[in-house]
């Protein structure tokens, strides 16, 4: 089976953002470059995060899905504040081709049985999002990793799993956005309880990181953010657009990175796979 | 961006079909319906029906599907429900007509599945019946390291007659290809298409075979070909540039079909 590289759109209101531990973002520009550059390299999906719809009860991913929608024929993945029936419907109608639900999935499993009936599984991916308690547990946190729920990740992924799930996407919050690499044992404990595919998200900071997740953690796709985010701010101008918006631009301005990440494209991640063993689609 | 984004998006804003009725007023648009039956998600099709200058439109109606140039059967979800609402929406009969005049008809996914004898997911069902043969599931993975997940989720490679490694890349002469005339027309062989599924089929006549595709140990036929009639287990509304071109060559043949324009697929 080949691996699929799957950059990952953190979205809070116009802008493409990057946060640590799902928390203080900061704004990298408008996410239709960023999404357009990926397709166009070989990207095998995409995944946008409406980073702050759960928060606010709100969904203002709608116009960026139409707009990517339009311009790209790859799988685009849409979560974030997503509650209802109604609301899956509104991002598929818009151009998500799937949608990922954690909070109201959370809240109310049955939501994923439904939602797997009408759209299919295969349009259904449960984003679980996990913190590594000291006893080796791992324990499923909601509303951007703010909310303790006491539900046990392992046991939410396989109850995910049968109640219709198509996918997992697993983010370890301890890792998100430190480049510190994947968390490789709730990747692998997930990805061997369950039948259906495991997006491992969270954690990539250099390309040895991907295939190791891929390797140990049998992580069916991984989710790329910073890397990939960095490399193609490096390789771009960034345009007076990209700074017009409210938020916290000063890295942008400032354009440095995160000494922690080191920037890779798409080809140069898929290549690192390829020379070690893993198909992947090259372009 | 490639030549077939370029090609694909001049298609969208000019409407190739729209051009030549305007050059010889009396040739009209041709018409595609894409059939809701109420299970998944239909906009990625009818998007890339736009991207390449096909007047679609989502439907359930039967009247639409009888009335259409073309008729797009999409689908994800289980094959009883879809089968159910069907019959509910009396789309069966209409459909079945639409294959036997040999009007283009193309299922996607279930759509595909749709179209054989019958399915065993979670019970026995009756499908369309347009093509003799089973639809089954891949086998439930081994307990561990396995390597073959069910579903199937992502890109795998697509083949004319056998799923041979060597051959990838290869484009065949048209005379000797048997995609040539046909919505893959211009794929080199083992080129990677998106699929999402966990059942797949098997018809009992291999003529109708369009393409086969390797999944673990399993090769299956991912594409069907019976008259006008095509059916892909993949997903080229997903698939990038070269499912793109899948949805170029689908809109050369209902144009062709409707008598309005040469058939372009050999491009």
């Amino acid at each position: 089976m080949n691996i699929r590289v799957i950059p990952r759109l953190d979205i809070k209101g116009p802008n493409l953002v990057k946060g640590i531990h799902l928390e203080g973002f900061r704004v990298l520009g408008k996410p239709d470059r960023f999404a357009r550059y990926y397709y166009e390299n070989g990207a095998d999906e995409l995944f946008y995060m409406d980073a702050v719809a759960s928060l606010y009860g709100r969904n203002s991913l709608v116009e960026i899905i139409r707009r990517t929608a339009h311009d790209v024929c790859i799988p685009l993945t849409v979560g974030g504040g997503l509650r209802s029936v109604d609301d899956i419907r509104e991002v598929l109608r818009a151009g998500a081709d799937k949608v990922a639900i954690n909070t109201a999935a959370i809240a109310r499993p049955e939501l994923i049985r439904e939602a797997s009936r009408m759209f299919g599984s295969s349009t259904i991916v449960v984003s679980i999002e996990a913190i590594r308690h000291a006893d080796g547990s791992y324990e499923a946190f909601t509303d951007c990793g703010r909310e303790s729920t006491g539900v046990d990740a392992l046991q939410w992924a396989m109850r995910a799993a049968e109640l219709g799930a198509g996918e997992l996407a697993v983010t370890s919050i301890n890792r998100e956005g430190t480049g510190k690499g994947f968390d490789l044992e709730l990747t692998r404990r997930i990805s061997e309880s369950v039948s259906i595919p495991v997006i491992a998200c969270g954690g990539a900071g250099c390309v040895a990181d991907v295939g190791e997740v891929v390797l140990e953690g049998k992580a069916d796709a991984v989710s790329i953010a910073s890397c990939l985010h960095y490399d193609f701010i490096q390789s771009h101008e960034m345009i007076d657009d990209d700074f017009s918006a409210e938020g916290n631009t000063e890295f942008l301005r400032r354009g440095t990175s995160s000494s922690k990440i080191s920037p890779s494209s798409l080809a140069a991640i898929k290549e690192h796979l390829s020379e070690n063993g893993i198909a992947c689609r090259m372009n | 961006m490639s030549d077939e984004l370029k090609d694909a998006a001049k298609g969208a804003t000019t409407g190739r079909g729209f051009t030549r009725n305007r050059m010889s007023e009396t040739i009209r648009t041709p018409t595609v319906a894409i059939v809701d039956f109420g299970l998944g998600n239909l906009y990625s099709v009818l998007r890339a029906c736009e991207r390449v200058g096909l007047a679609a439109r989502i439907t359930s109606s039967h009247r639409d599907v009888l009335a259409a140039d073309g008729v797009i059967l999409p689908g994800v979800g289980a094959f009883g429900d879809a089968m159910e609402n069907l019959r509910r929406l009396d789309l069966v009969g209409p459909l079945r007509e639409i294959h036997a005049r040999d009007t283009p008809l193309i299922g996607i996914c279930l759509g595909l599945q749709l179209m054989m004898t019958g399915s065993s997911e979670f019970g026995d069902h009756q499908g369309l019946g347009m093509i003799d043969g089973p639809v089954v599931h891949f086998g439930r993975p081994a307990e561990k390291n396995s390597v073959l997940k069910v579903p199937q989720v992502g890109w795998n490679r697509v083949f004319r007659r056998a799923c041979d490694e060597a051959a990838v890349d290869q484009l065949p002469a048209a005379a000797d290809d048997p995609w040539h005339h046909t919505p893959l027309a211009g794929l080199a062989d083992g080129r990677h298409m998106y699929f999402v599924h966990s059942y797949y089929v098997r018809p009992t006549d291999s003529s109708v075979v369009l393409s086969v595709t390797r999944y673990g140990d399993v090769e299956f036929c991912s594409a069907i070909r019976v008259g006008n009639t095509f059916a892909f287990q993949y997903h080229p509304e997903r698939s990038g540039p070269d499912g793109l071109r899948v949805y170029r060559n689908i809109a050369g043949l209902i144009q062709h079909h409707a008598g309005v324009e040469e058939p372009r697929h050999a491009a």
